[in-house]
């Protein structure tokens, strides 16, 4: 038996948010059309489990419908025919194309379909090549991405202090309050939120982001645009999340720094600290990074992070570890005596370890919601304090 | 072009097409979420274990869905992953998941669904080869092919497979002569329920898989001679037992019409051998039941869906025929069975409007009709009513609907839901209804 298998089979654990749902995820607040194009199943996966907003935002996600007969046959023009009859009817302000096993299988070419579509109807058209192979974190970032590139242009920089957030989805963030402590986090310490990528704000007031200081960038998916930014735009970025009070402060600091010195910053790269047992964290990067600087401010040590996601280099320490196979994860967990973690995590901890739970919206959808608490500022403190009780 | 915000996809039943009134186009996936998927169907094999081999992106669905029914300790995943399709090793990878899965847990169970899909029919997965290897290495589990490939559901309807494949692991026993199955449905038949009278007067026991507590009680299921289905997506089980295990098999679809209710009644008693109710009674007693539901309703418009009943338009037909006001049945295309209804509606109600509910116009819908009362969750969520019947696949509150006592039982519904609002929201959004909730 050989060890690619046994990474690839699951005999408990859930699995992340595919690459097409980040598409759609990253996209559902800005106007436009997003079709995935695949048979059935991505749908109603990606509007139960992956999207909150779907009962009361009226975005426009759909299917492409996808047959044997046509995946077989090549035929690409059912799938242009079908998005433009219907893009010209509901005149969304960009449309997107999302592709999965099947048409990656027979080679479809959703960038030039994308180009054939925009071609057809004169609206901006994107086509991404995901393959319900990859997390939603790449498929988020390729998608706002492909907005810094397309649709921001230049403008006046703010005189003031000013922010976009990037890499802001419902995934990470759920709706249980984050974005909007995000947002009330930065106002209260004098800095206009510009823009937000893409929780709360429209597709022009994302064209606009080059009017921002800084860009900061609350998920590892909203590092390509932040590239795109700094390279277009000369914008600086800084990556995590202002988590506790003690943290916040050596963040927002980072952020002025950023601003003013023009240069990036990760202030929530830290070292996992030495002494006492170890305290696992697992999630996405920028997320537990800042939850561990957070703990670290506030005298924890021996603070790791698992990423069992896609990673970009330079986010973890040496002391962590990117592993996402479940025996992997759970002989890295061989020792742990505290892991913070989405609870469908459980099954695979020690028996001595303890779960304080961490419901991430990317792995256990909607099931755990209700418990997803609001960690920005002080509001760590908080809970911190009544995980303790 | 037209504007979709502005246009009603609808259709009236007189300008529809038969089977199909909708081209098929880009699709929209509404929040109802009652129906089952092949997740559910598969958890009612008592002691078994389901795995999945997809794509990430696939098993997303499929693994919330067991997490969210409380049922992840009989479920696992092996994760196609980009490599693998360049390798081509899918026989390999199956048979050394899967075996690293069942290696892995401390009990065996008694029965495995392993679920392949649309990448393993595109590559030409050898599963002859891949079921071989496991059942020689695992004696003593019950392997059963499934499928997830809804690339394939225009040649072969994905829930019709699995209602199939249910059954897969019955061999042949002994057959009683007084036992019988009902086979396929999510929803066991409620205990008034006509044939269950027919068949308890006659001294027959009814299996049903939904009452089954462990697998030798599932496997038992074999000893019946007659196997009854209800619904077109369970006729395919019903006629693979007969052929396999030589189990008589009767559909007896879910009905709106007397006669047809009569007939079909018949045909049950001449296949066990009992007297031809009389029916009259019971007859009357539907009569009355509608009759205190268009009391109740005084007027209220109804609108029906296709996930409700395999036969919206039968439904439609009855209550028009008993003075109901029928706005709006939703449904994209119609099953072989609901032929004549159509016919009928056409001729008489030609103004009945029939609307989609995957056309993308239907995403940006008004759904402001709260005065209308829904049967089905569809329904409910297009209109946006509170006052709705949560009849999902024919069954509610854990009871199948079928026949005069299924006619009788849904007036009733109706009148309670044209007096009672409900939290539509919450009601929809549980996925598969009546699995665990």
């Amino acid at each position: 038996m050989g060890v690619l298998l046994l990474k690839q089979a699951n005999r408990v654990l859930s699995t992340y948010a595919a690459d097409v749902s980040g598409v759609c995820s990253a996209l559902y607040e800005l106007g436009g059309m997003t079709v995935m194009h695949d048979a059935s199943g991505c749908n109603s996966t990606y509007s139960t489990h992956d999207e909150p907003r779907w009962y009361d935002t009226d975005s426009l996600v759909f299917l492409s419908a996808l047959t044997e007969v046509n995946a077989v046959m090549g035929a690409d023009d059912k799938l242009i025919a079908d998005v433009t009859e219907t893009a010209l009817s509901l005149r969304p302000k960009f449309i997107a194309l999302a592709g999965s096993p099947i048409p990656m299988i027979t080679g479809v070419d959703l960038p030039g379909v994308a180009r054939v579509i925009e071609e057809k109807t004169g609206i901006p058209a994107f086509g991404f090549n995901t393959n319900g192979m990859h997390s939603y974190l790449p498929g988020v970032s390729r998608a706002l991405a492909a907005v810094a590139e397309r649709f921001c242009g230049p403008c006046e920089r703010d005189a003031a202090p000013s922010v976009n957030i990037l890499g802001a989805t419902p995934l990470d963030l759920s709706v249980t309050g984050t974005a909007e402590a995000l947002r009330g986090a930065f106002e209260a310490r004098g800095i206009r939120v510009n823009s937000c990528w893409a929780m709360g704000s429209s597709l022009d007031e994302l064209a606009g982001a080059a009017r921002a200081r800084v860009n900061a960038v609350v998920s590892s998916s909203g590092l390509a645009a932040a590239g795109v930014l700094r390279r277009r735009f000369g914008t600086p970025y800084v990556v995590g999340l202002p988590f506790g009070a003690a943290f916040s402060d050596a963040y927002f600091g980072a952020l002025r720094e950023a601003a003013a010195s023009g240069e990036n910053r990760s202030p929530a790269r830290t070292d996992a600290g030495e002494g006492g047992a170890p305290i696992f964290l697992i999630g996405e990067a920028v997320y537990m990074t800042s939850l561990r600087a957070a703990l670290r401010a506030m005298g924890r040590k021996n603070v790791r992070v698992l990423c069992p996601l896609e990673c970009s280099d330079g986010l973890l320490s040496p002391d962590d570890l990117a592993v996402s196979a479940e025996e992997d994860i759970r002989e890295a967990l061989r020792d742990a005596r505290l892991v913070i973690a989405d609870p469908m995590y459980a099954p695979v901890l020690p028996g001595a370890a303890e779960l304080i739970a961490l419901p991430h919206e990317a792995y256990s959808g909607r099931i755990y919601r209700r418990q997803i608490p609001v960690l920005v500022g002080s509001a760590l403190d908080e809970w911190i304090e009544e995980k303790r009780k | 072009m037209i504007d979709l915000r502005k246009t009603d996809p609808g259709v009236t039943i007189a300008e529809a097409a038969f089977p199909a009134p909708f081209a098929g186009t880009l699709e929209y996936a509404s929040p109802a979420r009652g129906p089952w998927n092949i997740v559910h169907v598969g958890m009612l094999i008592p002691e078994s274990r389901q795995i999945f081999a997809c794509a990430e992106g696939c098993l997303r669905g499929v693994v919330l869905t067991a997490a969210e029914m409380g049922a992840m300790d009989r479920f696992s995943t092996v994760a196609i992953e980009e490599h693998d399709v360049l390798d081509g090793d899918f026989e390999e990878m199956l048979v050394d998941g899967v075996s690293d899965i069942l290696n892995g847990l401390q009990e065996k169970p008694r029965a495995v669904l392993l679920f392949t899909s649309c990448i393993h029919h595109f590559v030409a997965c050898d599963l002859g080869y891949v079921y071989g290897t496991l059942r020689r290495r695992f004696p003593d589990v019950d392997f059963t092919d499934c499928y997830m490939t809804p690339i394939l559901r225009q040649t072969s309807s994905p829930d019709a497979l699995m209602r199939r494949q249910l059954y897969a692991a019955l061999r042949p026993m002994a057959p009683d002569p007084h036992r019988a199955n009902f086979i396929g449905g999510a929803t066991s038949p409620a205990a008034s329920c006509d044939l269950r009278e027919i068949f308890a007067s006659a001294g027959w026991t009814v299996g049903d898989i939904t009452e089954c507590k462990t697998y030798d009680e599932y496997l038992a299921m074999a000893k019946a001679s007659l196997n009854v289905t209800m619904i077109p997506s369970a006729k395919p089980a019903g006629e693979e037992l007969e052929r396999r295990l030589g189990q008589r098999h009767l559909y007896l679809p879910v009905s709106y019409d007397y006669n047809e209710i009569d007939t079909l009644l018949c045909a049950l008693t001449e296949a066990i051998g009992a007297p031809v109710p009389d029916t009259r009674a019971k007859r009357e007693a539907a009569e009355t039941a509608l009759r205190q539901a268009r009391g109740t309703l005084g007027g209220m418009p109804v609108a029906l869906d296709y996930t409700a009943t395999t036969r919206p338009l039968g439904l439609a037909r009855l209550l028009l025929e008993h003075g109901f006001t029928v706005s709006d049945v939703y449904a994209d295309g119609f099953t072989a069975d609901e032929r004549a209804d159509f016919d009928w509606l056409r001729e008489r109600v030609p103004s009945l409007r029939v609307r989609p509910t995957v056309h993308p116009a239907m995403r940006v819908q008004p759904r402001d009709h709260t005065e209308t009362l829904a049967v089905g969750q569809k329904a409910a969520y297009f209109t946006g009513t509170n006052h709705f019947v949560n009849l999902v696949e024919g069954g509610a509150d854990g009871a199948g609907l079928w026949g005069y006592d299924g006619v009788a039982r849904l007036a009733s519904l109706m009148a309670d839901a044209a007096r009672t609002e409900q939290d539509t929201r919450s009601i929809i959004s549980v996925k598969g209804w009546g699995c665990c909730c």
